[in-house]
């Protein structure tokens, strides 16, 4: 008891020391990083990752190349993707190094606070959309155009969809227009959200293993379309003026998703004082295909991201070689 | 009289002949005036704003204010005095300590910090719990999981000195001031039956993503027990020695140091004790806001359904409670979960005498001696090479069962057609039938609920809940998740009375079961998460899994240490009167053990409403998924609704089913 006292005693000596320490000047939080980077004399990066495989394969490779070529010690923290700005605006992570376009975020951290730097094109190109499973379009062709999906709502039911088609969402943190989609073009539809990608990935192989006709949002470059052949369905097309109107009020859009070039974008501080490591990271770029590759290994082959990184880095040093400069 | 029959909920309608000796019960007589009341105002009410879910007439938009809210706050976090001059301080001030305590962990590298630990256990609970502390983190290490082990532990180190800090203060308030403690006893109440997801919310609208927060929030996670059992400790010394202390002189302050304090030890420890699982729990919760360390690696993992990964780092999660629990109970057997709220245990008083005879110095030398190993061990982190990685075979051993057990066993179906009826034929008729409910009914029903097990405050706050959650706008989400709690909560109770029925039985099978639900009682609820997802895939079947697991040995030991305190005279004339087992159990345990029963349930539904909601993780949907959608989009708006929804939810559910006398007795 006495033992526990004089410990509890001691460490809240250690915080009053702490609260004193900070004195009574101004204590700008948003310049507060993670207590743990940096410690006992290591240099440390922190990486926001996502949950998405392609997000992982990224950062599987920076960590990779960061800990063996550089020296770094990497963390990784999941922070969903909006949250990750606010969190990289704080300088409690260092880089987010794919961002599918987030232009509110973007205004708000890179043009007005500027406490976050645009780090260049990751060198993919992404696109959202529709679609369905390969089977059922071959035995339909006519679903592939959105004005014909109301025909197949029937079919496409699911147990939360309260009696409408189910379209098939993923993680609740996604992109995502659906919702308005669904209202504007008049389908008999409802967006369902699975919670996660995971979630949604394991619906959709449940589904295709017993042939069943489904709809789903869903995004390219990923992996799952060489287990699970899909086609996407055409939205009506996406166009400046739409663009325009969705940017004013997010609830009117009613056209196709953009195809966006994948973003890295890094916290202005750490440009500055990052290093080797921000010169690194502003370099990094590569292809669809190299990717897929690392998101290949890490998903299907079920190889930890480490190891799925190691082989790629082997194999393809003419690529990153070019990022350490 | 036949409007009072018509009104209210049918379970209380008596039949004709037997009305008017039910009339002289009061609980009878509360229905009936609650009865008429519903017969007047529902039909005006329902004339009014119509019959099915909450009219939208009675809601109030709270999104818009609350968008600009965290607006305004992301804007000015950088510029504002209260953000530099206020917050700013709090979140630097942890963020240090935290750093600190950190530091100093990596310093004293593996071989220090298991060495010490050890030790520590060693000194406060005996050899067993240090040989339980040496292996766990040797565990931790082996699993690969020594750095993030070693990050939630300084956050953890932190948030429970804070915790007994600020508890103990408030406890002190509560023990020396009659009125301090009739304030602060509700809002105690309160706090102990919300859901840990509610409290993420609010800290992380203030101090965005990151440890700040996540240890804000497990600190007012974790304080309440520990100042509720110091008001209690204080407040139960023996007016006998404190007449005693007076006359001998004893100043206020001698009286408190020297009598009420001591006295109160027994408290005093088991809160210190509550505050830590209830600090562990929170601070692996609070790795959706960004809190690093283990949990964060569940996290990660759960997202992918990497249920290896998520396990790897989920066994460092329970060996860490294990041995913070045996280390701080000492040889308390009673698990920490529902002590706090059945007989306090029985600590031996002289048990800590001879220890305390070993001086300082071996303590200064063994500390010398633990931090010159760890140096002589070099190695800071744990060896790379040492660890063996258990991701891939058990992702293969998920596979096989999925292969296996997922589907098409003949005879009894598999785990994925079980979650699915269960989905299908319990949850969904269960959701609709709730969401059809008048708006006036369910609150009638409610009010009623409430009144018969409790008083006519407890009716009017949980109400008053309801009716809150039907302004903010999140009737029927409610209305799903309260379908889930509901569905759980029978699930619970049919297995846990079964459970306890037997145990109370057989001293055999209650020896056997102890460790098990005490093992059960110290887990976090976020480790509950990763089985169930392997078994029953994603969705609201596994959330409900995960929920009746968690409340299920807390069920088990109330209603079986209620159900073997029955009177051995009364069951012994009704044995000599030739009543069957089955008959004694009817007609004589269970009447004696009512309290016991209702605060079984009262315990039931407040643990699995709490795990339904984080269920939000693994496709729980309705009040959890809002959370988890508030947070993933930085759409704090319908977090905040959401949790407040939840925590009304809580509120609701707590003061249905609690029993009229209050729970300390």
């Amino acid at each position: 008891m006495r033992k526990a006292l004089i410990t509890a005693a001691a460490i809240g000596l250690t915080t009053v020391t702490a609260v004193t320490a900070t004195g009574c000047g101004a204590a700008d939080m948003t310049k507060q990083s993670s207590p743990y980077a940096n410690a006992a004399g290591t240099k440390t990066v922190t990486l926001s990752v996502q949950s998405w495989v392609g997000a992982r394969a990224n950062a599987a490779v920076a960590t990779y190349l960061l800990e063996h070529e550089l020296g770094y010690r990497v963390d990784t923290v999941q922070v969903d993707e909006v949250p990750a700005w606010d969190a990289l605006s704080q300088g409690r992570v260092d880089a987010i190094m794919e961002d599918w376009g987030h232009p509110d975020q973007e205004k708000r951290y890179v043009t007005q606070k500027k406490t976050v730097t645009d780090g260049g094109e990751l060198g993919v190109t992404g696109h959202i959309g529709w679609w369905v499973p390969k089977y059922f379009a071959d035995a339909h062709p006519d679903v592939l155009d959105w004005k014909n999906l109301n025909k197949y709502a029937a079919q496409m039911r699911g147990p939360e969809s309260g009696g409408k088609g189910q379209l098939l969402d993923g993680s609740p943190s996604y992109v995502t227009n659906d919702k308005a989609l669904v209202k504007n073009l008049k389908l008999d539809y409802q967006v369902v959200f699975a919670g996660s990608e995971a979630a949604q990935i394991t619906q959709i192989q449940q589904y295709a293993k017993d042939k069943k006709p489904f709809l789903t949002y869903w995004y390219e470059p990923q992996w799952l379309f060489n287990e699970v052949p899909m086609v996407e369905v055409k939205l009506p097309a996406y166009t400046d003026a739409c663009a325009e109107k969705g940017t004013a009020d997010p609830a009117t859009i009613d056209c196709a998703y953009p195809t966006t070039p994948l973003k890295k974008f890094l916290n202005t501080e750490f440009t500055k004082k990052g290093g080797k490591a921000a010169r690194f990271l502003k370099n990094f770029t590569w292809t669809k295909a190299d990717q897929n590759e690392v998101a290949q290994m890490i998903a299907e082959d079920k190889l930890p991201a480490d190891k799925a990184a190691e082989r790629w880095v082997h194999k393809h040093p003419e690529v990153w070689k070019k990022w350490l400069k | 009289m036949s409007t009072a029959t018509t009104a209210v909920p049918p379970r209380a309608v008596a039949p004709p002949g037997r009305l008017r000796t039910a009339l002289r019960r009061p609980a009878a007589r509360k229905l009936l005036l609650l009865g008429i009341v519903t017969a007047v105002l529902a039909p005006l009410a329902a004339a009014r704003w119509g019959s099915g879910a909450w009219p939208d007439a009675l809601t109030v938009d709270l999104a818009g204010p609350l968008g600009r809210a965290n607006d305004w706050i992301i804007d000015n976090r950088d510029g504002h005095w209260l953000f530099l001059y206020f917050f700013g301080h709090i979140s630097n001030a942890i963020i240090t300590s935290v750093r600190g305590v950190y530091l100093v962990l990596l310093a004293l590298g593996w071989a220090g910090v298991t060495a010490g630990a050890s030790l520590l256990a060693w000194r406060l609970a005996g050899v067993r719990a240090a040989v339980t502390a040496l292996a766990s983190f040797a565990v931790c290490g082996l699993l690969g999981m020594w750095v993030p082990t070693m990050r939630t532990l300084a956050l953890m180190i932190v948030a429970v000195a804070a915790s007994v800090a600020v508890g103990a203060l408030l406890g002190l308030a509560g023990g020396l001031s009659d009125r301090m403690f009739r304030a602060m006893r509700p809002v105690l109440d309160t706090m102990q039956a919300l859901p840990a997801f509610a409290y993420l919310l609010p800290v992380v609208l203030v101090f965005g993503i990151g440890v700040a927060p996540a240890v804000l929030a497990t600190v007012v996670y974790a304080a309440p027990p520990m100042a509720r059992l110091t008001a209690m400790g204080l407040r139960g010394t023996d007016q006998g020695v404190l007449e005693a202390v007076d006359s001998l002189g004893a100043t206020g302050r001698q009286r408190l140091l020297t009598a009420r304090l001591p006295l109160a030890r027994r408290e005093l420890l088991l809160g210190v004790n509550q505050s830590i699982m209830m600090a562990l729990s929170m601070a692996v919760i609070a790795s959706v806001i960004g809190a690093d360390g283990l949990g964060d690696r569940v996290y990660q993992a759960l997202s992918t359904v990497d249920v290896g990964s998520a396990l790897a780092a989920g066994i460092p999660i329970v060996l860490l409670a294990i041995v913070l629990d045996r280390t701080t109970a000492g040889h308390r057997s009673v698990g920490s979960r529902s002590a706090g709220l059945g007989a306090p245990p029985a600590v031996a008083g002289g048990g800590w005498a001879p220890r305390r005879t070993r001086t300082l110095t071996t303590w200064a030398v063994a500390i010398a001696a633990v931090v010159a190993l760890g140096r002589a061990a070099g190695a800071k982190s744990w060896p790379d090479h040492w660890t063996v990685a258990i991701a891939t075979p058990v992702n293969t051993a998920k596979d096989w069962m999925v292969d296996h057990l997922y589907s098409g066993i003949p005879g009894i179906g598999g785990t994925a057609d079980w979650a699915a009826h269960y989905t299908g034929w319990v949850l969904d008729p269960l959701r609709d039938g709730l969401q059809g409910l008048p708006w006036w009914g369910a609150l009638a029903l409610v009010a009623a609920l409430a009144w018969m097990i409790g008083t006519w405050r407890t009716a009017l706050t949980a109400t008053l809940s309801l009716a809150a959650i039907g302004v903010l706008g999140r009737w029927n989400v409610a209305m799903d998740t309260l379908s889930q709690v509901l569905a759980a909560v029978a699930v619970t109770l049919v297995a846990g009375f079964a459970i306890a029925v037997v145990a109370a039985r057989s001293p055999r099978v209650d020896r056997l079961l102890r460790p098990v639900l005490d093992v059960f009682q110290t887990m976090p609820q976020f480790v509950y998460l990763i089985p169930v997802v392997a078994l029953f895939g994603i969705g609201r079947a596994p959330a409900a899994a995960a929920a009746i697991v968690y409340a299920l040995p807390a069920v088990v030991r109330i209603v079986s240490q209620g159900l073997r305190q029955a009177d051995p005279a009364a069951l012994e004339s009704a044995r000599s009167l030739g009543a069957t087992g089955g008959q004694q159990l009817r007609q004589v345990q269970f009447p004696l053990a009512r309290a016991e029963l209702l605060l079984a349930v009262n315990q039931a539904v407040v643990l699995v409403l709490s795990v339904v909601i984080i269920g939000g993780l693994v496709g729980g949907g309705a009040l959890g998924y809002e959370v988890v959608f508030g947070l993933a989009q930085g759409d704090l708006a319908t977090g905040l609704m959401a949790g407040t929804a939840i925590a009304c939810l809580g509120l609701m559910l707590d003061r249905v089913t609690q029993p009229t006398k209050p729970k300390e007795g």
